[in-house]
């Protein structure tokens, strides 16, 4: 069998999220990547994908119409190939979740989102309501269409491979969708879903300059940000911080929720973490039930004794 | 401009939902049902362009069992012009969901489809780009701005970076994100007049769609629960704990 990923192809790079969708692809069988871009980056996407070992061939398409991932020119694309493979598959961010359902539609598949765990060629695991339950499916398509959950599967490596690299002609495709403008938030931290530890701050932050104060302790930690709903909501700080049922799911090594409650849907994508710190002044919060180490307080005292005793 | 708004009967967000001991679905007896949350959103986001001048005729649609009705019933409480619910036994895929809609869409002629990104009960997140494939129209997914602009729509949308901004031509699929609005509550009023609006109900056998689904489930299972942990005393307990008993820094 051999499963085609389609990457996201950042500024030139390839991000950890897909070589999480290589990792699982690499359990169905032979794995050919998909990288597309505008003709600037193009060049340096396939070689950073060319170095990823493990992988068969690495395909290409630039042009300006695959310059902003649009779902149009992506979809068609995706169609045009699909004859040449059993699955395709892509990790489950914002470019892949817009993408790949489209595509399953023209090929009249279902798409099997945010797949888990893979047991064979057709049975996959995926979250249901907000990840109170699994579900274990199997799809009677001839063809099957899947986004990867990637805090569900290890990464594979950036670099030791040398695939060759072939360049595809995408098929005509009249986009009716055109891209207008990017704000995208700049941080030097790490990526929430590349992470080993994220400092999340909530509603307990009670403003944008509250929540400052888990700068100083993710700088210590080399930590990424995250934030719930609310305090994205409340403008605290931008939307990509925010983690749950509809924002990253991530699962770092160490996960320190600040004047978060634990609501359902944060906890839906935080709880995989393999160790939960909570500070909350509440101690009846739902967020210490999930939590290995609870500390109860106020926050305002209690992060910049930590940071401090971080030393 | 007439919009299409799909909606879902789901479980209230709410609930913590269980799974049933048999294994076979989720515990649904005397479990509060709502409209999917995304759904309510775009509802807002339709009557907001209907407030603008912009939207004249609202049409909302859902797919499912016949207590969908009442779903819909809120819908038109909120202010939509018309209902029609497509009856079927279980709420199917969303391939299938997608093709009813494309029928309804080729009768009801909307130049926009507002959908939620996705509905908080399978999580799928795939109707509407299904859909906008099936009827060759631009999408413009997970929105939080959506302006009328020219003889066209700019919306903003939630990626994983930040946001970007697209322009579409009509007609078009929007799904709308958490942040694109807050859903008005329906007043006493509104809800007695929705009582008399215009409420259709079709056969999702009669549109001729297959509805087998293309996913057997095999198990569901509740995830694995975490051990509960321990509350620390201090902020040096806390430290100490990291560093040598979990050893994550
Ligand atoms: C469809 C839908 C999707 C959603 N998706 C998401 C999602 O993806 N992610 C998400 O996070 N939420 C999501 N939500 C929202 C979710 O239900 C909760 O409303 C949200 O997570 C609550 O955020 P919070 O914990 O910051 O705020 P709150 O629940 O208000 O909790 C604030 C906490 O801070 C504590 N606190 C306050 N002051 C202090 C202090 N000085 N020191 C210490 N502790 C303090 C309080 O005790 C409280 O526990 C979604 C909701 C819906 C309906």
């Amino acid at each position: 069998m051999t499963a085609l990923v389609l990457l996201d192809a950042e500024d030139g790079a390839i991000p950890q999220t897909s070589r999480s969708a290589i990792a699982a692809a690499a359990r169905l069988g032979d794995v050919d990547v998909l990288v597309t871009g505008g003709p600037e980056t193009i060049e340096a996407a396939a070689a950073s994908a060319a170095k990823i070992p493990g992988i068969r061939k690495v395909r290409t398409v630039s042009g300006e119409d695959f310059a902003h991932a649009l779902a149009e020119p992506l979809a068609a694309l995706l169609v045009a190939l699909a004859p040449e493979y059993d699955h395709i598959v892509a990790a489950a961010t914002a470019i892949g979740k817009n993408a790949l359902p489209r595509a399953a539609a023209l090929l009249d598949v279902q798409v099997i989102p945010d797949v888990m765990e893979i047991r064979d060629a057709e049975t996959f695991v995926r979250p249901i309501f907000a990840g109170n339950a699994l579900v274990t499916l199997r799809s009677s398509d001839a063809k099957k269409l899947l986004t990867i959950r990637t805090a569900s599967f290890d990464p594979v490596p950036a670099e030791g491979g040398t695939a060759p690299i072939e360049t595809v002609t995408p098929p005509a495709c009249r986009s009716k969708s055109h891209f207008v403008s990017a704000e995208h938030s700049s941080t030097e931290r790490p990526q929430l879903e590349a992470a080993r530890i994220i400092v999340s701050g909530g509603r307990g932050l009670q403003s944008a300059e509250g929540f400052k104060i888990l700068e100083p302790l993710a700088d210590k930690l080399g930590a990424a940000i995250g934030a719930s709903r609310v305090a994205v909501d409340s403008g605290f700080v931008p939307n990509d911080y925010q983690v749950g049922q509809t924002g990253k799911i991530v699962a770092p090594d160490l996960y320190i929720a600040c004047g978060i409650s634990g609501a359902i849907q944060h906890l839906a994508g935080m709880k995989d973490s393999k160790v939960i710190v909570a500070i909350n002044k509440d101690e009846e919060a739902p967020i210490f039930q999930v939590a290995d180490y609870g500390l109860v307080g106020d926050l305002f005292q209690i992060v910049p004794a930590l940071t401090e005793a971080l030393g | 401009m007439k919009i299409l708004v799909p909606i879902k009967r789901v479980i209230d967000y709410n609930v913590k939902v269980r799974v049933r001991r048999d294994g076979g679905g989720v515990e649904t007896a005397g479990v509060k049902m709502s409209m999917n949350p995304f759904d309510e959103i775009a509802v807002e986001e339709a009557l907001r362009l209907r407030e603008k001048g912009i939207a004249s005729d609202i049409v909302v649609v859902s797919i499912g069992v016949p207590q969908a009705a009442d779903t819909l019933r809120t819908a038109l409480a909120m202010g939509a012009d018309r209902a029609i619910l497509v009856q079927s036994e279980e709420s199917p895929e969303p391939l299938a969901v997608a093709k009813i809609l494309k029928i309804l869409v080729e009768r009801e002629n909307p130049d926009l489809v507002i959908l939620g990104k996705q509905a908080i009960d399978d999580d799928m997140n795939a109707t509407g780009q299904m859909l906008a494939g099936l009827l060759d129209w631009p999408q413009a997914t997970f929105a939080s701005r959506v302006e009328k602009t020219g003889d066209g729509l700019t919306v903003s949308r939630e990626v994983d970076g930040g946001s970007e901004t697209l322009s579409l031509t009509l007609p078009a699929i929007v799904t709308a994100d958490l942040r694109l609005n807050e859903p008005r509550y329906a007043s006493l009023p509104n809800i007695m007049k929705a009582k008399k609006k215009p409420l259709e109900t079709l056969s999702a056998a009669d549109l001729g769609i297959d509805l087998t689904r293309r996913l057997t489930t095999l198990s569901i299972a509740e995830p694995p629960t975490r051990k509960a942990g321990i509350k620390v005393g201090s902020v040096a307990e806390l430290v100490e704990k990291l560093r040598n008993e979990a050893k994550v820094i």
